[in-house]
């Protein structure tokens, strides 16, 4: 009797459940589906894959310390974000910055925000505000405070980006009817260049490592930053596809295009690599990866599958030289090469989106189709974060300064991170 | 009672200890060491920048042997650590005063 019963429930609960479904009037279960996937990708991007390509990259004293600068921002921004940041990101406010609608998640819920639950597109959004914080750690590695790293990126994410998440996707003046309306699918410049241009400008507050540039600071543990770099690559497919917002013909060509640019982007940094240092390394192919989905990031929504190769090949030549030569020639100690790497990649992909949109792709037509006017808007888009970014970076940097320091004691500096930091050693 | 030391090229471990063996002198104490004596080092680059690195990983490695035994296990290991590059590396021997195996209380001879 009871196994009948129990039997009974469940084919109520079965054929209850499309009834259930129905109830939530316009989500697309398969959306919703893809979207929540991308958003655990795109939270993977930063843990573990950002913390092991830059933990990596440092020094054995530091991987503990460099590890923890992402990590951290998977606790803090998330807890902003819940508490003000989505709402600054995406409540209704001025052309700048959103209001308080959104304030503790006030009137997110179940119900639909396009084909998903409004729940699924603020946490989706939610993973690009972990990550893009976390991407600046790489300028700064080595040399900063854990406490003075967690209050600016707190006033960072307030000031900078969750004002660009508006600016460009919440309605604000750089979105599709507004004054300067800029393509990019999935965060070229309220990503990359926004993160990459103040890491640029960190760097040179901060100062060089001790040491830096006569003294031999190779990477600790490549093994580490290359599965890290190829989490990125996977994590990617969230990242750019996921931002059709659908699991639509949008996300496949996003997803091709995602994959395309990261591979021409190795072939273009090893090719150069290759001619210039005479040996094509592991670094530098996971780095041209890296180069390449930064690259393709405002554009994947945009352009075809042949676009992608070139925009990929350019991310990967371009970026080597930035961080081969240019950084080399002005001195500056981008550590990990946040700047060369995001902040050029990114300014790349946002000029040659307005070089190669199509309208058949994604509703915009670029130079390539004859639309002058959209490769001016993405350049002066550009101009503006670069404005932006850097100097509202400068001035939080002196704020953060003022209060706590942002640089660690030259003795700290010698123990490492992991110790100074965090009490604790990676290797025992 | 000699200490004989040598420095050798850490793919030329094993070769080593099978020489060793080979004559009945298995008993060595191994070290992960760097450095250079005329060898010069290699250049490393990474993201284009280059870098000189001139301590090399080696091998170092401690013995212990009565008077008669010694010509014979510096030999084995010359001959089983040279490749006839630069970089092979070098032996050295020396006098040790005395010697006592902690289990036993044997001395000298007796306990090497």
């Amino acid at each position: 009797m009871k196994r009948i019963i129990t039997f009974a429930v469940m084919l109520i609960a079965v054929l209850g459940l499309p009834v259930s479904a129905a109830a939530q009037d316009g989500i697309d279960t398969g959306d919703n589906a893809w979207i929540l996937t991308s958003s655990a990708l795109v939270l993977m991007m930063t843990g573990p894959g950002l913390a092991l390509f830059y933990g990596g990259l440092v020094r054995q004293r530091n991987v503990l310390g460099t590890m923890m600068q992402s990590f951290a921002m998977m606790a803090m921004m998330t807890l902003l974000w819940a508490i003000y940041g989505y709402s600054l990101s995406f409540a209704e406010g001025n052309t700048f910055v959103g209001g308080f609608g959104h304030v503790f998640l006030n009137g997110v819920g179940m119900e639909p925000n396009g084909s998903i639950p409004h729940l699924t597109f603020m946490v989706f959004q939610l993973m690009f505000a972990i990550i893009t914080p976390a991407l600046i750690s790489g300028a700064f590695a080595e040399r900063m405070k854990f406490s003075a790293m967690l209050l600016f990126m707190a006033l960072w994410g307030t000031v900078v980006y969750f004002p660009m998440v508006h600016m460009v996707w919440g309605g604000g003046f750089m979105s599709g009817d507004g004054m300067i309306p800029c393509l990019d699918f999935a965060g070229g410049s309220v990503v990359h260049m926004s993160s990459g241009v103040a890491a640029l400008v960190i760097a040179l507050y901060l100062g060089k490592r001790k040491g830096y540039p006569n003294e031999a600071m190779r990477p600790h543990n490549l093994s580490l930053a290359f599965i890290g770099a190829c989490l990125l690559w996977v994590g990617w497919f969230g990242f750019n596809a996921g931002s059709a917002l659908a699991a639509d013909g949008l996300a496949a060509v996003a997803f091709v295009n995602t994959h395309f640019a990261a591979a021409a982007a190795v072939t273009g940094w090893l090719v150069v690599e290759w001619i210039r240092d005479g040996k094509p390394s592991v670094l530098g192919g996971i780095t041209g990866a890296v180069a390449g989905l930064v690259a393709i990031t405002p554009a994947a929504g945009f352009v075809g599958p042949m676009d992608s190769i070139i925009i990929g090949f350019a991310g990967g030549a371009i970026c080597y030289f930035a961080v081969a030569v240019v950084k080399a020639k002005f001195g500056y100690d981008d550590s990990l090469d946040a700047f060369g790497v995001h902040g050029v990649g990114g300014t790349v992909g946002a000029l040659l989106t307005g070089v190669f949109a199509r309208m058949a792709i994604g509703g915009a037509d670029g130079l390539v189709e004859g639309n002058a006017g959209q490769f001016v808007n993405n350049a002066l888009g550009s101009a503006l974060t670069w404005v932006f970014s850097g100097v509202a970076t400068f001035v939080i940097l002196k704020i953060v300064d003022a209060i706590i320091g942002v640089r660690v004691s030259a003795g700290d500096e010698s123990i490492g991170l992991d110790i100074s930091q965090h009490g604790e050693e990676a290797y025992n | 009672m000699k200490k004989i030391e040598a420095v050798i090229q850490p793919f030329k471990l094993d070769d080593v200890r099978e020489a060793l063996k080979g004559i009945g002198h298995d008993r060595l104490t191994i070290y992960d060491v760097r450095g250079h004596g005329r060898q010069k080092g290699h250049k490393e680059v990474y993201r284009g920048q280059e870098y000189e690195v001139d301590l090399l990983p080696k091998v170092k490695l401690e013995s212990y042997a009565s008077d008669d035994r010694v010509d014979e296990i510096v030999n084995a290991i010359v001959e089983s650590a040279r490749t006839g590059k630069i970089g092979d590396g070098k032996v050295f021997v020396s006098d040790i005063a005395s010697a006592i195996r902690i289990r036993s209380g044997e001395t000298d001879d007796d306990a090497i």
